[in-house]
């Protein structure tokens, strides 16, 4: 008995041998230049034309520049703007897809025809599909030609000199994007619901509305935390599709321009210590997300 | 049994003919939708067929037949679109396979062995699993530099190693498709650890790798902020660079057709593969999130 235990024991180093490829990468490629980029949040450190200012220790005063440049908070403003005009009707199209792909009586045919399509824009490449947008709606491009074509416009639209519609088509596309993906998490959530709760809210008369918002929706809370919260940290990301739209101008005056997009700006230049100091903000912005998440997951192992 | 109890509630519920008006609306709207999915690529391949001076003319629905000269028309263009081809095919293959074989192995080090740490290991992993690669790309710039990496493949190949979301669907795979007692029946055959992972488990968790791959290999290939950062030289830029390069030039004196043909090569290529496996993909995707 005891030989046999020792021997587990021995098979069990094994469990170290197999993490190391894991966790030597990401030690090195994630790990260390976490710390390095906090490193550099305390430092005064920027090209001025070919001159490097710095490395100089200024504790957390990048911070306070960080914080109190008008700019960083339009940024901020603008990356949640295009968030939520994605996100709210993703939420709301992607809750009325998924109860009626999980509800058994309406018995929707092509179902699966219908989830690969709207699934399809997700694993599109988001710069080409911005600049198809891009092409599309330039001046004599083909939405502009239909528009006149149907008389709804006497000249092309200029989209992209907008503010409105620039921002709506950023939100549009992420939209588009991703609300297939959305549908999809929600339906296998509505799909997890004990099918006899509808039959007893049946049983009691509940018509097909009230059973959404009384048994659906508050059984879905879990999921729908989820979705809110992982799709924020994707607008948190929102980089590709205004930097090409706008050749990462953040154009018309600057109203696209977002926290990445910034952040990138600052990579290019080298501006190490600002650039930080904004990378410490996102990270641990998205930190916190992260933990809500993991949290809610409810994550168990077997035990030892 | 099953079927009279329905129609009972149907009765008792709903009557059928809402059921039926509720059915139509339903799909009208999934039209509408999917036509607002697939309308864009609709224009992009109609205009792909297109030359210059024809969309010039303004819009019409019918293909036309320039898509080979347009082609020929971006081949003169000074864009490395072969080799962009190339090498974003050599970077997403590789990063598919580093990041399922070693992931997948992660997860079975945590699945099948009982050690110090190992309950640590996995949650870290997973709380860090959101956390977004840009909110360290300043340092991990620095770090390429130091390595002397700029400009290579391998700062875009070998982080994928360590992919946490991977290692986190492989985890559930293993969890419902490998009993330990498999583990057990190869040891004592006398197989080694190393190829029991190889030989008996790879096999066994085949279709979570695919799924994976696939995931991997889609997201590296539309990955545009770290290699934007890390290659400069022409011979070695992924596709995605070539498209915010296509976006920088001089647009009043471009040839829209090999505009919308280069827009056509860089997405469809993905677009093909997903159509063949989109079974499997979609099926993948709640499988692959915290709760399935």
């Amino acid at each position: 008995m005891k030989s046999k235990k020792s021997k587990v024991v021995a098979f069990n180093k094994w469990g170290y041998i197999f993490l190391i490829p894991f966790v030597v990468v990401y030690s090195i490629f994630q790990l260390i230049p976490l710390f390095t980029t906090i490193y550099n949040s305390f430092f005064e450190n920027y090209r001025s034309g070919l001159t490097v200012i710095g490395p100089t220790f200024i504790g957390i005063d990048n911070f306070g520049k960080l914080f109190s440049d008008k700019n960083i908070w339009i940024y901020f403003g603008n990356t949640m703007l295009m968030w939520i005009i994605g996100f709210l009707p993703q939420i709301l199209i992607s809750l009325l897809l998924g109860a009626w792909f999980s509800d058994n009586r309406l018995r929707l045919k092509a179902s699966g025809f219908f989830k690969t399509v709207i699934y399809l824009p997700n694993l599109i490449m988001a710069s080409a599909f911005s600049l198809l947008f891009f092409a599309l709606l330039s001046d004599g491009g083909p939405i502009n030609s239909i528009l006149i074509a149907l008389h709804l416009r006497t000249e092309p639209f200029h989209f992209f000199s907008s503010i409105t519609a620039s921002r709506v088509i950023v939100g549009f596309i992420n939209f588009l994007m991703w609300f297939g993906n959305t549908t999809i998490l929600l339906m296998a959530g509505m799909l997890g619901i004990d099918t006899s709760l509808y039959e007893a809210a049946e049983v009691d008369g509940a018509n097909s509305r009230q059973k959404f918002f009384r048994v659906t929706l508050p059984l879905l809370r879990p999921i729908l935390i989820y979705v809110v919260i992982t799709s924020l940290i994707g607008g948190l990301q929102m980089f590709d599709v205004p930097q090409i739209l706008t050749k990462g101008a953040g154009s018309p005056a600057g109203s696209t321009m977002t926290l990445i997009m910034h952040l990138n700006q600052h990579l290019y230049s080298k501006n190490l210590g600002m650039g930080g100091a904004l990378s410490v903000v996102l990270f641990v912005l998205t930190g916190i997300l992260s933990i809500i998440v993991f949290k809610m997951s409810g994550f168990k192992l077997e035990d030892d | 049994m099953a079927q009279n109890m329905q129609i009972t509630y149907d009765i008792k519920g709903e009557n059928t003919g809402t059921i039926k008006r509720r059915r139509i609306v339903a799909y009208i709207v999934l039209a509408f939708l999917s036509l607002l999915c697939l309308f864009w690529f609709y224009l992009l391949f109609v205009n792909a067929t297109k030359s210059h001076a024809e969309l010039s003319l303004g819009f019409t629905a019918v293909p036309s037949t320039h898509l080979f000269t347009n082609w020929k028309q971006l081949m003169k263009m000074p864009l490395k679109v072969l080799p962009g081809l190339a090498n974003s095919i050599f970077v997403a293959a590789l990063s598919a396979i580093c990041a399922t074989y070693f992931s997948a192995m992660t997860a079975y080090a945590i699945h099948v062995y009982r050690f110090a740490g190992r309950k640590a290991i996995a949650t870290f992993i997973l709380a860090v699993m959101m956390i977004p690669t840009q909110v360290t790309a300043l340092g991990f710039l620095e770090l390429i530099r130091k390595f002397n990496m700029m400009d290579t493949f391998w700062p875009l190949i070998i982080p994928s190693v360590a992919a946490p979301a991977t290692f986190f669907y492989m985890k559930q795979y293993l969890d419902s498709a490998l009993p330990l007692e498999i583990v057990e029946a190869a040891r004592i055959d006398g197989s080694g650890e190393f190829r029991t992972y190889n030989t008996i488990i790879m096999p066994i968790v085949k279709p979570a790798i695919a799924v994976q791959a696939i995931f991997t290999f889609v997201a590296s290939w539309n990955n545009y902020f770290t290699p934007a950062l890390i290659l400069s030289n022409e011979n070695r830029k992924t596709l995605p660079i070539l498209i915010a390069q296509l976006r920088s030039m001089d647009w009043s004196h471009l040839d829209m057709g090999a505009v919308y043909v280069m827009i056509a090569f860089s997405i469809f290529p993905v677009v093909v593969v997903y159509l063949c496996l989109s079974k499997y993909i979609v099926g993948g995707i709640a499988a692959g999130s915290v709760k399935g």
